[in-house]
């Protein structure tokens, strides 16, 4: 889940740089930054869950 | 954001320069702040950590970081993607070499961030408190001032290309951020997540079912006196931040100052009311990352705030950083004893949408100002956190960050420096009755 979580936040980073690129109209851009920006919180929610430790450990993850 | 122009007064040089040398105040109090969280058998392996990091970060910037960084208008390597530029990293000699250091502006910017790189190195230490060992974390300094935070702040303030989305793709004035609410404060943040995944929760703080268990900070009096600290720092920072970033004259810091402070002295408050209102008492400790995210909150765009607007964002600040210190605790087992998290990283990134909003009100020239924020938030998050985990992920197997058990058991002053920093005192009650 962790490694998803990151290739999602990228993804979304990704998204946003290609929507600067390629879009030119005001409203698409806006709507295609917002959609990559919505893809790294869903990246973030997983890498974040991924990062809970598993009860009863309560230590580091080495 | 305003080109700075490559030379200024001598007037606004010396001002500059008098606000700059208020920075370091800003790092102390982050330090005594760390200090005042942490745990009483961690309390000089916290300070020593912090003098070791300002140490690394200064020389490790100077040395390599500034060229990386660079100052905008001076050499830079850039690509060229669909007949645009992108102007991604400088270009510039190691070690100062030619860098006329003689009040310019680029003499001032170096000498501004060699300060606050010494911030953005904090933030993490005061995540990672009571079980990070000192090696690694001189290991772990280094990678963010030779990199992480040159890079981000090549884009931001030397020219890079967040800076350029205004003139380039007609995006407001480009990524605004004068004080460093993203280059110092979300960077630092993102970092201290990063860090606290990495290292996981100090031994007890979670019940075996997964429930926090209270840890308090040793010394509420340092925490609050580093706050006091860090308020007069940051007045120098946005202040010397919004003439050379934003390119404030000398009449414009009277703003400056009065939003900076009533930001803080907002999310103080609301922090207060919050968690009055949460735990039928006021929490010191939130109170005090109160103070501090109003201050980070302020740094994007002081200098163009009315104080109506610092005030509100002070509010929502205040709130937003109380609620993610228990919510980060809780849900997501985040323990992050000094909530550098939410301080640095959640108040951040709250100031930079909110520049983009206010910026937007004030000056009705400058339409797409919000989305600049955004693409530099979005930067933040799906650029800057990956590499700086991966870059930390990749450091902790060579050289392990966390400190064995026993050593944590033990404390960190005792195992790591042999020596507590109260030797008079009995301070640890478990180690005293089991004696």
């Amino acid at each position: 889940m962790r490694p998803v979580g990151f290739l999602l936040l990228l993804a979304g980073w990704f998204l946003v740089l290609a929507a600067l690129e390629m879009l030119s109209a005001a409203t698409p851009r806006a709507v295609f930054v917002l959609a990559g920006f919505a893809i790294e919180v869903l990246g973030l929610a997983l890498v974040s869950r991924a990062n809970i430790p598993e009860p009863r450990q309560g230590g580091s993850e080495q | 954001m305003a080109q700075p122009s490559p030379f200024i007064s001598e007037i606004t040089t010396a001002l500059c320069l008098v606000c700059i040398l208020l920075v370091p105040l800003a790092v102390v109090g982050l330090a005594v702040l760390t200090n005042g969280l942490g745990k009483s058998r961690s309390a000089a392996h916290a300070m020593l950590a912090s003098m070791c990091v300002i140490a690394i970060a200064a020389i490790t910037y100077i040395a390599v970081g500034f060229s990386w960084e660079g100052f905008a208008g001076r050499a830079s390597h850039v690509i060229t993607i669909g007949g645009k530029p992108w102007d991604w990293i400088a270009q510039q000699p190691f070690f100062l070499r030619g860098l006329p250091l003689n009040g310019s502006p680029v003499s001032l910017s170096v000498v501004l961030q060699m300060f606050a790189v010494g911030i953005a190195a904090q933030i993490p230490l005061n995540a990672a408190a009571d079980r990070w060992r000192l090696g690694p974390i001189c290991a772990s300094t280094t990678l963010l001032a030779v990199w992480t935070y040159p890079l981000f702040a090549h884009w931001v303030w030397g020219g890079g290309w967040l800076a350029q989305l205004g003139t380039i793709y007609g995006l407001g004035s480009g990524f605004l951020d004068t004080g460093g609410a993203s280059t110092i404060n979300v960077v630092g943040g993102l970092t201290a997540l990063s860090l606290v995944w990495i290292l996981g929760p100090r031994a007890g703080k979670y019940t075996p079912e997964g429930m926090p268990v209270g840890i308090p900070g040793h010394n509420l009096v340092n925490v609050i006196f580093g706050c006091l600290l860090a308020w007069a720092g940051w007045l120098g920072l946005n202040s010397a931040g919004a003439m050379l970033f934003g390119g404030a004259p000398p009449s414009g810091l009277v703003l400056v100052e009065i939003n900076t402070t009533l930001c803080a002295a907002a999310s103080a408050l609301v922090a207060v009311v919050v968690t009055r209102i949460r735990f039928a008492k006021p929490d010191a400790s939130i109170t005090a990352n109160g103070w501090v995210g109003g201050l980070v909150a302020s740094s994007a765009a002081t200098a163009i705030l009315r104080p109506a607007a610092a005030i509100l964002i002070g509010l929502i600040a205040g709130v937003l950083v109380s609620l993610s210190v228990e919510w980060l605790e809780l849900w997501l087992h985040i323990d992050d004893p000094g909530g550098a998290v939410s301080a640095h990283a959640v108040a951040g990134i709250w100031g930079l949408l909110a520049a983009g909003m206010f910026a937007g009100i004030e000056s009705q020239s400058a339409p797409g100002q919000w989305l600049a924020q955004l693409v530099g938030i979005a930067t933040l998050i799906g650029f800057v956190l990956p590499m700086t985990y991966g870059l930390n992920w990749t450091l902790n197997r060579i050289l392990p960050y966390r400190v064995e058990s026993d050593g944590e058991r033990q404390g960190m002053d005792l195992h790591e420096l042999g020596a507590g920093a109260y030797p008079e005192f009995v301070v640890h009650s478990d180690e005293f009755f089991q004696r």
